[in-house]
């Protein structure tokens, strides 16, 4: 047992934090919001030069040889800063199917693209009525010759709007909700038939609703086995939610130090609220919420090699222990910084913002703890 | 970073749980703690431990710990609750023996370091009083000096199972005139002192855990300081460090959560095991997420002090959380008893003596009694909202 980081890890955290420190300030992300790109491709241009974008695929596959833990280091940097690049679709998750699923052309051809920063993905899972049933699928991919078209609608893919391809979950078989016949195809998103309406999110990313009309695919589009794909989805899933906990993590860390923080410096009655025992013992229960946040996401990323049983426990402790974290900082941090809570201007009405949402990807609260019940 | 075991620590394992196996009193075997069991119950784990030189794990090797790593410590705490094996009292073993090997001279590390590590004294700790709980600081026994002794005059309460006890540690006050943290010594009293009485106190489960100790013109020769004169709150607040860090009780509530499944298993709601009722379910995975949590956050703080960090007040955090699902656990199982809650059956602790078999199954006869004891968790060893107090000055510097 060891709980330790790496040196390399170790120096992966400083340099990131040294980068969201110096240009993912507050100003500059705003900025980056309200832009037509909604995005900065020169900060995803710079990660790719530190080797950020390579660095959880094995140096067989053309990255830097680390893994989850590392993945799980990156992700918290960015919460930290509330960094917008779509680290989590390009390389947790499309990265995650390639590496699990994709064959040596596959990997080949997108691996290489995607560690040099010149190729990125969008994950197409979510579906108008599917809510958080990776199988619950109306969108099709019917057989044709060698390949398939596809048909359907695909719901908030984050990142969509910045992609230059999709990772997309599609029916081949079976009825709706079965679990056989789910398939996964990646795709150039200039695809003919491919088409989105594209938009902002309230956490400040980009999204598209995706939209397939007889998009025709080659057999080479499909990872994995035809029909097979929903264990490789759980499991691409489960490490991009450990991922996500890490960001979690690392915004919940800076919300609280925030209000520590406004509670020292914000006077009322004389006093800095900071000494009021009733804001005190809230700020204590928010600290203890992002530390066994910060343990269940150590769980998580460690026990996702292991068996899937085990894999899918932890995972789901996670989201539903995170989860429950991350809306009790959120929500207190805005009380404790009263009317500048719901304002625009202080950073960390943002800080809530993004941790509201996490909770409705891949799996709420809920759906967490009822599969965990289901595994017991 | 990795949560696997190494081929040493599992050939560890297999040594400690076959031991266990070999060597844990057959009479006691998933027995519990009850406070009604005789002495040499409470201490025929511990004796065994001592003779084999495993009854004080964390403490310097130099003193007779095991020099064992965090990862071993944790191994063995879980290898013990898998058969609910009765530990070691915390009194001497936890509390004052880090006290007399850290602040204490070498007479007193000879003189009473052995005994503790063998069982073959008991202590009890003296330092609440009827005025000072959570402000334990303002403590009123006194200890005044007389030639080569102390005279003490005051009363202690909630003095956990002093009945059975040897010695005790008492913080007393010797300088009546300082700031009240700067005026208490931590003074080592033998219980068979003249002047030194105890006096049970019934608790809500029927039990006679804890007393009131009188102490009436005590005489305790001046060597039984620890430390220097005055000095006692800075060895009140090491010991109180040391005490939190093992309050978690992990491995004893994953036992517990085990055996919660055990009876909702058995229960029945609908003609289906209770269990299978996911409004139950649910809170049953949620008390093991939590638990999980509190799991991975206690060998991240051992791991910390493994790299030199003493048990700091990140210690806080496991002592709410830890209590807090101690008690959660003690309520579901009063829940998935249902009915047969109610029966009283003599408590945890039989204070009518009565060995008559309980109504209902046997499962439920200690629930509510177990669930009326665990309240004291969240209100003994610096309450939760003193913790919370500890972790807003030391740890968000407020």
């Amino acid at each position: 047992m060891d709980f330790n980081f790496t040196e390399e890890q170790g120096m992966v955290r400083d340099g990131l934090s040294r980068l969201v420190r110096e240009q993912y300030g507050f100003e500059e992300r705003r900025k980056a919001i309200a832009s037509a790109a909604g995005w900065r491709p020169e900060v995803w241009a710079q990660l790719a030069e530190l080797g950020i974008l390579g660095m959880p695929f094995s140096e067989a596959d053309g990255g830097f040889g680390g893994g989850a833990v590392d993945a799980m280091v990156i992700m918290e940097e960015f919460g930290k800063g509330l960094v917008i690049e779509p680290f989590l679709p390009t390389v947790v998750c499309a990265g995650g199917f390639l590496k699990h699923g994709g064959t040596a052309a596959q990997k080949e051809e997108h691996i290489g693209a995607i560690v040099s920063g010149s190729a990125v993905f969008a994950f197409a899972y979510a579906e108008p009525k599917g809510r958080y049933d990776y199988a619950d699928l109306e969108t099709t991919a019917k057989k044709d010759g060698s390949g398939y078209v596809l048909n359907g609608h695909k719901a908030v893919v984050i990142g969509a709007p910045w992609a230059s391809h999709l990772v997309v979950t599609a029916r081949t078989g079976g009825e709706r909700r079965d679990r056989s016949g789910v398939s996964v195809f990646v795709l150039a998103k200039d695809t003919p038939g491919v088409t989105t309406r594209d938009y902002v999110t309230v956490d400040g990313r980009r999204a598209s609703e995706v939209f397939f009309e007889n998009a025709a695919v080659g057999a080479d589009a499909l990872i994995g086995a035809e029909g097979e794909g929903l264990a490789l989805i759980e499991m691409v899933t489960d490490e991009a939610i450990a991922a996500l906990c890490a960001e979690a993590c690392g915004a919940m860390k800076v919300a609280h130090a925030m209000t520590v923080e406004y509670s020292r410096q914000r006077k009322q009655f004389g006093v800095p609220i900071g000494s009021f025992q009733v804001l005190q013992h809230r700020m204590v229960d928010m600290y203890t919420a992002y530390e066994t946040a910060v343990s269940l996401t150590y769980l998580a990323t460690l026990r996702l090699g292991s068996d899937e049983r085990t894999r899918k426990q932890a995972v789901s402790a996670a989201k539903v222990g995170v989860g429950q974290s991350a809306r009790l900082i959120g929500q207190e941090a805005v009380q404790i910084h009263g009317g500048n809570g719901v304002t625009d201007e202080y950073a960390i009405g943002h800080y809530f913002k993004r941790l509201t949402i996490f909770d409705s990807e891949f799996g709420n609260v809920d759906h967490h703890l009822k599969r965990h019940v289901a595994l017991a | 970073m990795n949560l696997e075991f190494t081929p040493e620590e599992q050939a560890f394992r297999d040594e400690v749980r076959t031991f266990i196996a070999e060597n844990y009193p057959k009479h006691l075997a998933d027995f519990g703690m009850r406070e009604d069991m005789a002495r040499e119950d409470f201490v025929a784990w511990h004796k065994v431990l001592g003779a084999k030189g495993w009854s004080v794990p964390a403490w310097p090797v130099e003193y007779g710990g095991t020099g064992w790593t965090p990862t071993q410590r944790y191994i063995w705490s879980e290898e013990n609750a898998r058969v609910n094996a009765l530990m070691p009292l915390p009194f001497g073993v936890s509390m004052v023996g880090p006290v007399i090997y850290t602040f204490g001279n070498e007479e007193q590390k000879a003189r009473h370091l052995p005994g503790i590590r063998s069982g073959e004294v008991w202590w009890c700790q003296g330092y609440s009083e009827p005025g000072a709980g959570s402000d334990l600081a303002s403590l009123k026994t006194t200890a005044v000096r007389d030639g080569d002794h102390y005279v003490i005059n005051g009363q202690k309460t909630w003095t956990t199972l002093a009945q059975h006890a040897d010695w005790g540690f008492f913080l007393c006050r010797t300088d009546p005139t300082a700031k009240a943290q700067e005026g208490i010594s931590f003074i080592l009293v033998d219980m068979k002192t003249p002047g030194v009485e105890v006096k049970p106190i019934k608790l809500l489960d029927g039990g006679y855990e804890v007393n009131e100790t009188w102490l009436t013109d005590v005489r305790v020769p001046v060597e039984n300081l620890v430390g220097v004169e005055n000095k006692g709150w800075t060895y009140a607040k090491f010991l109180l460090a040391h005490e939190r860090s093992g309050i978690a009780g992990v491995a004893r509530s994953k036992r517990g959560v085990e055996k919660l499944r055990e009876i909702a298993t058995h229960e029945t709601l609908d003609g289906a095991p209770l269990i299978k009722d996911f409004d139950f379910a649910k809170k049953v995975s949620q008390l093991e997420i939590d638990l999980a949590a509190l799991e991975i956050t206690e060998l991240r703080t051992l791991a910390g002090e493994q790299a030199g960090k003493g048990p700091g007040p990140e210690s806080s955090i496991l002592k709410i959380k830890g209590t807090e699902i101690q008690q959660r656990l003690t309520e579901l199982t009063l829940e998935a008893v249902g009915t047969y809650s109610a029966p009283y059956m003599g408590g945890v602790s039989n204070d009518n003596g009565s060995n008559e078999h309980p109504v209902g199954p046997d499962y439920a006869a200690h629930a509510a009694a177990t669930y009326f004891n665990m309240r004291k968790t969240s209100i003994y060893g610096g309450s939760n909202e003193i913790q919370r107090n500890i972790i807003t000055k030391m740890i968000l510097g407020l």
